[in-house]
């Protein structure tokens, strides 16, 4: 049941429109609700004209911030779900229209008046930490989610990371090589396919049902919890599947504003279903990345010393940033042995959108930086980019930057990931850039590596019941948005208890009051974390099986296996019981029943994980690492600097691949969603007001004339201590495409380029700088 | 030209049937098949014409159902994805994996649909110029282009 290629549990469903998503479920007298955002990127909100909005019919209630003076935030305390007094991003939620129907609740928002009086603005994190910024908080007096965040008093900082390991002075003293290069790369969108949706109703007792499009249901429970002071068991939250995440609905938003736009009408069910546009600029986004990175390396081309300054543009809000920084920091070096490092990793305020988790988080980011500097550190001493890579690249025994020490369990086989994509794409000296008359063909590549970055209590779990059929039913806490969770969970399932993954049914929604906790539907963790619940789950209901039929057979459980739904005797395969003759228990033909209902239950949470040290980042942020390497060959034009994307290649160690079919898909889902980051897709500001709100102006990845060819192959080191081997890979597909793009371009075009996205425009702007 | 004011009744051929029903005349053919006769197998993803997501048969030619009004459609067929039954698309879908979230599914469903019906001998250009209306954010599109060229008798 590993290894083999099955459709998702939800296919059928998914080919005739029966899938049912967030807005597509309507409640009876079901309201609706309408956001009027702020017109500026900082201002104070002097007054709110209300008159004409109420005056439109249909217009049962308008919520403004003062009603609902409390601050959000999973990391750090510092949002209020509707702006209070001041704005800090155009775009952020300052009312609330509730109507009976969509057309008077948007027409109303439109005739929300309020006046402003425009503050300064912060447009970079570079310039947020200026020693005369404007100050976005006052991050001192803000309430800390948990305790390992580090705000920085008087500063736009919501945390500081950093790493301090050897001796940086040492390792710069014995390279023969320095490479020092600066990044500043644009805040982007996920844009899931579903924008965010919510629908809330409160009941008379002041228990809360949510429906929402949510990767984090059990988040929305706690953060609503906490919000607005209701026990956590009378938040019920239900989601069904999910139209895309990317990490963008890991954040608890639409859901906080659902609740006060049902409570300011009574409790009543309404439903706030983002436009487009405003998903855009209202919802959190991706970050964006100022980086300052200098690479030593000795005259054999071992690099010696890295040192590194991160600074996530976190925008207005912190939400989940300064785990992004620090998840930058715990990896910041590349996926290279590095004895002697200092990073320092930043979440700092401006007057973006604010920003959420993204697939790669972070990942897709530094990794660009540091992908580039290992290519031009190849060029400067005149050595093959791969080769240098190889003779660098973190290996077994080695240390990471916050100093775990990795093994073949914990790390993936990067070398073995390299030399696989070298054969691949067929990397030599003379044909990485080859030129035909106008047309160069160039070769990129780039190498990456990526930790969970988990609480490290984090927890998932799983119930296994079966029916008189002797068919099972799994229920579990993941949300499905296409990652195929259910199916390889099935699979896991499946496997352990010997039965057809046809034979088993997994919840597809997710109701918090039925399923049991699981963190969050992120990092690419669920085959660890649920599956191992799952594997839990499964003993147990092992164990009840073979003891009632053991009675039934007569014999000692260590003389019982099981396969195909029935239980039997090892020795003797023709004594078995059938699955459906135990599971509800044993009946004697007298009428008598022994042994009640098998029920399975499975609990797992990661284990050994630390807090980082805060002077010197020492400590374990996750149980193992992914590693890959990827290409990206190109067709470039002399003339116009356009260019042809011909091939995209990625290489990456999954550990077991589940399900090959479905994974090499999500794998080249990622490296799609990268070449979007690579070529186009970038937040436009004007003085911090986004103005690419639409998907006419903000271009993701479309279907090509000339698709480049999409190839992903598995290297295969088993994680022991995941199922059947398997390691995270859904969101890495996206990490380092980019960067062997702008690697490959730039030894077509023969110009560092170190910006994105990259178009024939933007090449021509750095060449015309270059000279 | 019909002219429309106020609510109006309208007949609808849709998926074989006709379903009557009240609307006013400025709602687009997506909020009346959504929000008036409950077939959410279109989704909105832009409202605005750019994704696809809400794509329809009209006359078996892919429209917007986001773009157009519903009193235009008046007097043609339409088809949704509840209206596919056993279709070769829905099938090749599923065995080429040319989904993950779903969400923009029954729109390229309708595009592909469309495309064997109207260009059964459709080339690798045509293909791309059809799929280009539409946005899949979790797939590179190869499985939807192999899901397409499946269906077609090239």
């Amino acid at each position: 049941m590993i290894n083999i290629d099955i459709s998702r549990k939800e296919a059928w469903d998914k080919v005739s429109g029966k899938a049912k998503y967030a807005g597509d479920y309507v409640f009876p007298g079901m309201l609706f609700a309408a956001l009027y955002l702020s017109k500026y990127p900082h201002a104070l909100i002097k007054s709110i004209n209300l008159d004409k909005a109420y005056a439109v019919e249909g217009v049962i209630s308008i919520v403004t911030g003062d009603k609902f003076n409390a601050l959000c935030g999973s990391v750090l305390k510092d949002r209020p779900p509707l702006a209070i007094d001041r704005a800090r991003y155009y775009g952020e939620p300052v009312a609330i229209v509730i109507a009976d129907n969509e057309m008077a609740a948007n027409a109303a928002a439109a005739l929300i008046e309020a006046e402003y009086e425009e503050l300064p603005i912060v447009e970079s994190p570079t310039a947020a930490i200026m020693p005369d910024a404007f100050l976005l908080h006052k991050v001192e007096d803000y309430e800390k989610a948990v305790d390992d965040v580090h705000p920085q008093k008087g500063a736009n900082i919501s945390t500081k990371i950093k790493i301090r390991k050897g001796d940086i002075n040492k390792g710069f003293k014995e390279a023969a090589y320095i490479e020092e290069a600066t990044f500043c790369l644009p805040q982007s969108d996920h844009i899931a396919m579903e924008t965010r949706c919510a629908v809330c109703e409160i009941m008379a007792d002041g228990s809360v049902n949510i429906m929402t499009s949510s990767q984090s249901p059990f988040s929305v429970r706690q953060q609503l919890s906490k919000i607005f002071k209701i026990e956590e068991g009378k938040i019920r939250v239900h989601v069904p599947l999910v139209g895309g995440g990317f990490g963008g609905k890991s954040a608890v938003f639409q859901e906080i504003l659902a609740y006060i736009a049902s409570y300011s009408v009574n409790g009543r069910a309404v439903k706030l279903a983002l436009m487009r546009e405003q998903d855009i600029i209202c919802a959190p986004c991706r970050m964006g990345l100022d980086a300052k990175i200098k690479f030593g390396m000795d005259k054999e081309g071992y690099f010696k010393a890295a040192e590194m300054v991160y600074l996530v543009d976190s925008g207005a809000y912190c939400d989940i940033s300064p785990k992004i920084a620090q998840a930058i920091a715990v990896d910041g070096t590349g996926p290279y042995n590095i004895e002697n490092v200092y990073c320092d990793s930043m979440s700092v305020y401006t007057n973006h959108p604010y920003v959420t988790a993204y697939r790669g988080f972070g990942h897709e980011s530094y990794t660009f930086c540091i992908e580039r500097v290992v290519d031009k550190l190849a060029k400067k001493a005149a050595m093959d980019p791969f080769e240098l890579r190889l003779k660098n690249c973190i290996r077994y025994e080695n240390f990471t930057p916050t100093q775990v020490k990795l093994n073949e369990s914990n790390m993936g086989n990067l070398e073995a990931c390299l030399n696989m994509l070298k054969s691949i794409v067929d990397w030599r000296e003379d044909n990485r850039v080859i030129s035909r008359n106008d047309k160069i063909i160039a070769k990129g590549i780039s190498a990456f590596w990526k930790t969970t970055n988990t609480p490290s209590d984090a927890v998932s779990g799983a119930v296994l019941t079966f029916n008189s059929d002797g068919g099972a039913n799994l229920t579990v806490g993941v949300v499905e948005y296409g990652q195929a969770s259910k199916t390889h969970l099935a699979q896991i399932l499946a496997e352990k208890l010997s039965m057809n993954p046809g034979r088993i049914n997994v919840n597809i929604d997710v109701r918090t009051e039925n399923a049991p906790e699981h963190w969050k539907t992120v990092a690419s963790l669920t085959n660890y974390l649920a599956g191992r619940a799952v594997l839990n789950a499964a003993e147990d209901a092992l164990r009840q099986l073979k003891a009632l039929a053991s009675v039934a057979l007569r014999c000692p459980v260590e003389d019982l296996d099981i396969e195909n739904e029935r239980v039997f005797i090892k020795h003797n395969p023709e004594y078995f019981i059938g699955f459906q003759d135990l599971v509800h228990g044993l009946k004697y033909a007298d009428g008598n029943n022994y042994g009640g209902q098998i029920i399975g239950r499975g609990g797992f949470g990661m284990s050994h994980l630390t807090k980082l040290a805060e002077d010197s980042g020492k400590g374990k942020p996750g149980h193992e690492w992914t590693t890959g390497a990827q290409e990206v060959e190109i067709e470039y034009d002399k003339n116009n600097h356009k260019y042809k994307i011909l091939k995209a290649v990625t290489v990456l160690d999954i550990g077991k691949s589940l399900n090959p079919g479905i994974d090499k898909g999500i794998v080249k889902g990622g490296m799609s969603m990268a070449l979007g980051i690579g070529s186009r897709e970038k937040f436009v500001y004007r003085d911090c007001r986004t103005e690419n709100t639409s998907l006419r102006t903000y271009k993701v990845y479309h279907k090509e004339y000339d698709a480049p060819a999409f190839i992903v192959e598995f290297v295969e080191t088993p994680n022991k201590e995941s199922p059947y081997g398997s390691r995270a890979f859904s969101e890495h597909g996206i990490i380092g495409i980019h960067a062997a793009l702008a690697n490959a371009l730039s030894a077509a075009a023969g110009c560092e380029i170190d910006t994105l996205p990259l178009d024939g425009e933007a090449i021509w702007q750095l060449m015309e700088a270059d000279k | 030209m019909t002219e429309y004011s106020g609510v109006v009744e309208v007949r609808l051929d849709i998926n074989n049937e006709i379903k009557k029903t009240e609307i006013r005349p400025s709602e687009t053919l997506l909020y009346v098949l959504r929000n008036r006769l409950g077939l959410t197998g279109a989704k909105p993803g832009c409202e605005n014409g750019d994704c696809g997501a809400c794509t329809v048969l009209i006359d078996n030619m892919p429209i917007k159902s986001c773009l157009m009004l519903a009193v235009e459609a008046v007097g043609r067929k339409i088809l949704t994805v509840e209206g596919l039954k056993d279709a070769p698309a829905q099938k090749a879908f599923v065995e080429k994996n040319a989904f993950q979230c779903g969400y923009c599914t029954s729109g390229f469903l309708m595009v592909c649909h469309s495309l064997s019906i109207n260009h059964p001998k459709a080339d690798d250009k045509r293909i791309s110029e059809w799929l280009q209306s539409n946005i899949c954010r979790c797939t590179c599109y190869e499985e939807i282009t192999a899901a397409a060229k499946s269906i077609l008798s090239r």
